[in-house]
């Protein structure tokens, strides 16, 4: 383990220390609250030189990503950062850097799409873009944030795919917290140097990209991507453990909390995972077990893997900090339903809806969820999906 | 399921990842003629060799042969007809027909 350097840090300036110490060939960004510290304070790393980045200030999110994508095409280390409405923008080039196949890293602070117009908190603008082939990491906090950063970079070059890092949108992007970073020399020997096999420019092996695909090979190259998704998995995996041996925090596509024993359990992402493990460690004072389970990576879902860590629970809730607007669940729901079907664990599983526009959670509001789970367990009849503390 | 492969296209293990086409001035493998509705035909006596079809078929379809033209390349040419658009000579040196009148001229 190398020597770390404690320091205090927001989710935004995590994120855009992460970024100097990358160091990539380019950023093209255009501002939004609340990623937009993530690029500015990055970009002000670029005047000062302090990386030898070529920035691109463009005209929009649209334009960004396009840019994100010539840039990779090239053969350049490429990143960006956006949130929202940005994201939204952005959609339509995400799966052209994905069908591309290029590891561009995104840094992405999660923020409620309009209408009505909001800037805060919740999960819709990732989970609108979730079937576009990207990587989706979410993170509970700044250390985090910045740990999954400097992953993103070798997990994207390595699985050839492009891969999206979350923050909760000021929760985390704005709440300054103390982190642990590693030096600028370890994450850049970590990281290594960005040798694709194909680029734009390298004359010396000429490459069309982007062709046209009709009936006769689009299949066969939507299956690649398929698959690329499915061995990111332990992709993510080995540099989740390579990057504890060098920081002494390993990570895998989810974490358990208190799991090992527990009867009752929530499944959460984001911020709230860390508010509720204060709950589960005073409920668990109380010998209620209680526990979390805490997906880290949502694309690729790790649907067996959450299956046989959910085996055990008597109940659990699924938290979504968004909605599908499928008349029914929240999407975090529909895959861990999805999951415990094919494992056939019919469990009794509360979905709650919160947090949407930036509604708080607190730890009274996870408590009374496990006091929920008890209930429901017990067999008292209880509403499958909750919205909670949404005025009636 | 995975489907018989009766054409021999590459399947998706053996295709060159995230839509790369690998190598240079592959255009030319793409046979382009078969779109074509309309053909080019060249009525030699007429032609001045200006070179001015030549120089606007956006296909290179237009087969030189010592400074002068001599016929078209029929499998790139779409058929698009800027050949005859553009020839300046009275009465044109080329003419646009049917694919269809031209495979029954064929026949004869």
């Amino acid at each position: 383990m190398v020597k770390t350097n404690t320091v205090a840090r927001t989710g935004n300036e995590a994120m855009a220390e992460a970024m100097r110490q990358i160091d990539p060939d380019v950023v093209a960004a255009y501002p939004i609250t609340p990623a937009t510290e993530v690029v500015q304070i990055f970009a002000g790393y670029v005047a000062d030189g302090l990386v030898r980045t070529e920035f691109v200030p463009v005209e929009s999110e649209h334009s960004a990503m396009s840019a994100c994508i010539g840039a990779a095409a090239a053969g350049g280390r490429v990143m960006t950062g956006t949130s929202s409405q940005g994201l939204a923008l952005m959609a339509e080039m995400l799966y052209i850097a994905a069908g591309l196949r290029l590891p561009i890293v995104l840094a992405d602070v999660n923020r409620a799409l309009s209408s009505p117009i909001n800037i805060h908190c919740d999960h819709s603008d990732t989970m609108m873009v979730r079937d576009a082939g990207w990587v989706q990491i979410f993170s509970e906090n700044a250390q985090e944030a910045y740990d999954n950063m400097v992953q993103a970079v070798k997990i994207a070059e390595t699985a050839k795919l492009p891969v999206i890092v979350t923050t909760d949108g000021f929760i985390i992007s704005h709440g300054m917290e103390r982190i642990d970073m590693l030096d600028d020399a370890e994450v850049k020997k970590f990281i290594g140097e960005y040798k694709p096999e194909y680029y734009l420019l390298n004359i010396e092996k000429p490459v069309t990209v982007g062709a046209l695909d009709l009936t006769d090979y689009y299949f066969e190259h939507k299956r690649q991507e398929i698959e690329a998704m499915c061995q990111s998995k332990p992709v993510i995996v080995d540099v989740g453990a390579s990057f504890g041996k060098l920081s002494g925090r390993s990570y895998g596509l989810f974490e358990k909390y208190k799991m090992d024993d527990a009867e009752y359990a929530i499944v959460a992402m984001g911020s709230t995972a860390g508010t509720s493990k204060i709950v589960i460690d005073k409920l668990r004072a109380k010998a209620v077990k209680a526990g979390l389970l805490k997906p880290r990576v949502f694309r690729p879902f790790p649907k067996e893997e959450i299956a046989d860590a959910l085996k055990g629970v008597k109940a659990l809730a699924v938290m979504d900090r968004s909605d599908s607007m499928n008349g029914h669940e929240g999407p975090l729901c529909l895959e861990i339903k999805a999951a415990l079907f094919d494992k056939a664990l019919n469990k009794v599983l509360l979905n709650y809806i919160y947090g949407l526009g930036g509604r708080e959670i607190g730890l009274n509001d996870i408590e009374n969820i496990f006091g929920d789970l008890a209930k429901a367990a017990k067999g008292t009849g209880m509403e499958k999906v909750n919205y909670l503390g949404v005025r009636e | 399921m995975a489907k018989e492969n009766p054409q021999k296209k590459p399947g998706w293990k053996s295709l060159p990842q995230g839509d790369l086409i690998i190598g240079g001035a592959t255009a030319k493998d793409f046979k382009t003629g078969d779109w074509r509705s309309k053909r080019p035909v060249f009525i030699s006596e007429k032609c001045i060799n200006c070179l001015t079809c030549w120089m606007y078929c956006p296909d290179s379809a237009v087969i030189v042969k010592d400074g002068k033209v001599v016929g078209f390349d029929y499998e790139y040419c779409k058929g698009c007809g800027i050949c005859e658009h553009e020839c300046p000579v009275k009465g044109k040196a080329i003419k646009m027909i049917s694919e269809k009148e031209a495979k029954a001229n064929e026949k004869k």
